[in-house]
């Protein structure tokens, strides 16, 4: 670990003048000691984890507890090897880590990886739909509300991103239900799609799981109706709460830059308010949206599970939710730790991304 | 905070109290920003005070003297706001909801705030081995899904669900686990850079021990941004309270009311069009974050000289539209009428 922290206090003095020269040279080096950032990262939260996991006590005696005679159920815990000392599980279980084995489940008897490739493909789909809703809602708003600074548009769509905010996914999801599915029958009420898809679906050959992707590229517009009618109103309920935050971030970004000399100097040569704030003020301020993406995966797969959950869309975040109220904790604790890796590994995609856009982040 | 006798004369107390003396440099729309959210803030502190008199009936109770309550019911009558499938009075447990948010804020803002601060004192001014360990820990519960945190904590104390106080520490000590990094991480930036700060250095020269240099000068400089982020921290705790529970982690029906639990019960009744049950704590919810929320959103744009907006010098006739006088908060509150419904 001391290695990862010492490598950019070593950089300045020594590698600073060469990259200037060089210049690109920085990215490398750059993309190099981010990955290596990865690692304390994950490591600090398998262990916090874990160890968190082991005070309730050994996971067999957790799911099957009440239901087992004792000396079966010592007998269990002795086959597994949860009666030695923790450190000892503790190592093994780093090493498992190391060679990608997550654990079998304790209540259905799966590979933790299976039951991520079975249905993180679903929490995906969810992810991007609400991306794309948020994309689409925050940012032309986000450029409204800076173009009309301090007047009624803004005030309303400023409170608009703060009502987003206020809104749980699973209340705004309860509504849009309500409303669209019950009382309008516009959307159905949960799922992924219908049960007849679903089957269409699961029989394509290579499918990625990402059912609208699946649907288009096997030319069946029916299914893709279904999946999409199904997919709308999910993608709204996580999408909202995204949105408000870019909003509020393309907002305060363009009315930053729209502060700048160069846009002063466009207002003087007569380019248009109009003009000025979609082509010249737009562009440096979605940098800071790049960035913060990277932060709104990690509060997205919050909210996935809660959406999940609200419109039993089977994926991670539901599938999670059942091994919790199964007291399946090695599930738990195999989930957890690759969606810490996922988080982590999206920081990274992110920084490097930004990384390329704007070269004053290579430090 | 005892008033040091050699500094200029200030204004009284009262003036200085963080939301007070904000309200008087606001002007505007950020006024009536301020304005909506304390009144909705006041309304839910308020409503959590007296949920005993307020309530009309207890938050478990399930029968009266005239027998026990009709189930899902429609709002009307005897029920204002109808009854649940398990034969709760809704308004009842919206109005004792609020006390159970109000407490775990209390509980989990006030632990927090303690680990926080001590932690990023104490890792900005000593640095060293212990900082960097720090900061990297910091970094990597900060990068994770809170919620996700909050679940895993929540189960390791209270294995589930559990009485109306290890319900309450159960949540509020999940929510702390999530909220200590970023005081940390603010108190620890504050320290550092404060720690360079003439008035320090003159501190060490005149002997002062470091306990007393971080418990007199540092500390107090460090904290101003404290009361932005308890409003903005207090509303992330109920949405989290509220996520615990409508994910069935939180606390039994029958030890309180809890927002979010009542949320998830009533999730199966919308399919047969029965949308009381979860409306009304949903937009319990909704109101309390909304005004805590714009209590702190005001409170960062009125300490940000460059967002804040300025009063007026005199009424010049040239301004155009005069809403924007300190008088006439009309424009920002019809705009938060429109959207709440």
């Amino acid at each position: 670990m001391t290695t990862v922290i010492e490598v950019p206090e070593a950089e300045p003095g020594i590698v600073a003048p060469k990259s200037k020269s060089k210049g690109g040279g920085g990215l490398g080096r750059y993309i190099v000691i981010r990955f290596f950032l990865i690692i304390p990262t994950v490591f600090i939260l398998v262990t916090l984890v874990f160890f968190l996991m082991r005070v309730i006590g050994d996971p067999i005696t957790a799911a099957q507890g009440g239901r087992l005679p004792p000396d079966v159920l010592a007998q269990r815990i002795h086959d597994a090897g949860y009666d030695r000392p923790v450190l000892v599980q503790y190592f093994e279980y780093l090493g498992q880590l190391i060679t990608g084995n997550f654990g079998t489940t304790i209540t259905d008897r799966r590979p933790v990886v299976e039951v991520l490739t079975t249905f993180g493909a679903a929490t995906l789909e969810l992810s991007i739909n609400a991306l794309i809703v948020a994309l689409a809602v925050g940012i032309p708003f986000g450029l409204i509300a800076a173009q009309h600074r301090d007047k009624m548009p803004d005030a309303f769509l400023r409170f608009f991103a703060i009502l987003c905010y206020a809104t749980p996914v699973f209340f705004s999801g309860l509504l849009l239900k309500l409303t669209f599915s019950v009382w309008l029958g516009w959307f159905p009420v949960a799922g992924r799609a219908s049960t007849r898809t679903e089957l269409t679906m699961s029989g394509l050959a290579a499918p990625s799981g990402i059912y609208w992707l699946d649907a288009i590229r096997s030319g069946n517009f029916t299914a893709l109706g279904d999946v999409v009618s199904h997919a709308v109103l999910p993608a709204i309920a996580l999408g909202l709460l995204t949105a408000g935050v870019f909003l509020r971030l393309v907002r305060t970004n363009v009315i930053g830059t729209l502060g700048k000399d160069y846009i002063e100097a466009g207002r003087s040569r007569g380019v248009s308010e109009f003009r000025l704030v979609t082509k010249h003020a737009y562009k440096p301020a979605l940098i800071p949206i790049i960035t913060v993406m990277g932060l709104q995966i990690a509060l997205m797969l919050g909210g996935a599970i809660l959406t999940e959950t609200t419109f039993e869309w089977k994926g991670l975040g539901y599938q999670l939710v059942q091994y919790l109220n199964a007291r399946d904790f090695v599930a738990v604790q195999g989930i957890v730790v690759l969606l810490a890796i996922i988080v982590a590994v999206t920081n990274f995609i992110v920084d490097i991304i930004a990384a390329l856009i704007d070269p004053r982040v290579r430090y | 905070m005892s008033t040091p006798t050699l500094t200029p004369p200030r204004q009284p107390l009262f003036s200085r109290l963080p939301v007070i003396s904000h309200l008087k440099k606001s002007v505007g729309l950020q006024r009536g920003m301020l304005i909506v959210g304390v009144v909705l803030s006041g309304l839910f502190i308020l409503t959590s005070i007296f949920a005993p008199l307020l309530a009309p009936y207890g938050y478990s109770q399930l029968s009266d003297a005239s027998g026990s309550f009709p189930t899902q019911e429609a709002p009307g009558g005897k029920h204002l706001l109808g009854t649940t499938v398990g034969g709760y009075d809704v308004l009842s447990r919206v109005i004792w909801g609020s006390q159970t948010a109000v407490t775990v804020i209390i509980v989990s803002v006030a632990m927090s705030l303690f680990l926080g601060v001590a932690l990023g004192l104490l890792s900005g001014y000593f640095g060293g081995w212990l900082d960097r360990i720090l900061v990297v820990v910091a970094d990597a519960i900060y990068a994770f899904p809170t919620l996700l945190l909050a679940i895993v904590i929540s189960i390791v104390i209270s294995r589930g669900q559990s009485s109306f106080w290890g319900g309450i520490f159960s949540c509020a000590f999940s929510i702390t686990v999530v909220f200590v990094p970023q005081y940390f991480r603010v108190i620890r930036a504050e320290t550092i850079r404060l720690k360079a700060e003439p008035f320090v250095e003159s501190a060490k020269v005149l002997g002062a021990s470091s306990m007393r240099i971080i418990g007199r000068h540092i500390f107090k400089n460090a904290t101003r941004t404290l009361p932005l982020m308890f409003t903005l921290n207090a509303s992330e705790a109920i949405l989290t309270l509220a996520g615990l529970g409508f994910l069935g982690f939180g606390i039994e029906p029958t030890s309180a009311a809890e927002w979010g639990f009542d949320l998830n019960k009533a999730l199966a009744d919308t399919s047969s069009g029965i949308w009381w049950t979860g409306v009304f704590p949903g937009i319990a919810i909704v109101l309390t974050v909304l005004g805590l929320t714009l209590v702190g959103e005001s409170i960062n744009d009125l300490n940000d000289p460059r967002i804040r907006g300025r009063k007026r010098a005199g009424a010049t006739p040239g301004t155009p539209k005069t809403p924007g006088s300190p008088t006439s908060p009309g424009t920002p509150s019809t705009t938060a009428e429109a959207g709440t419904p």
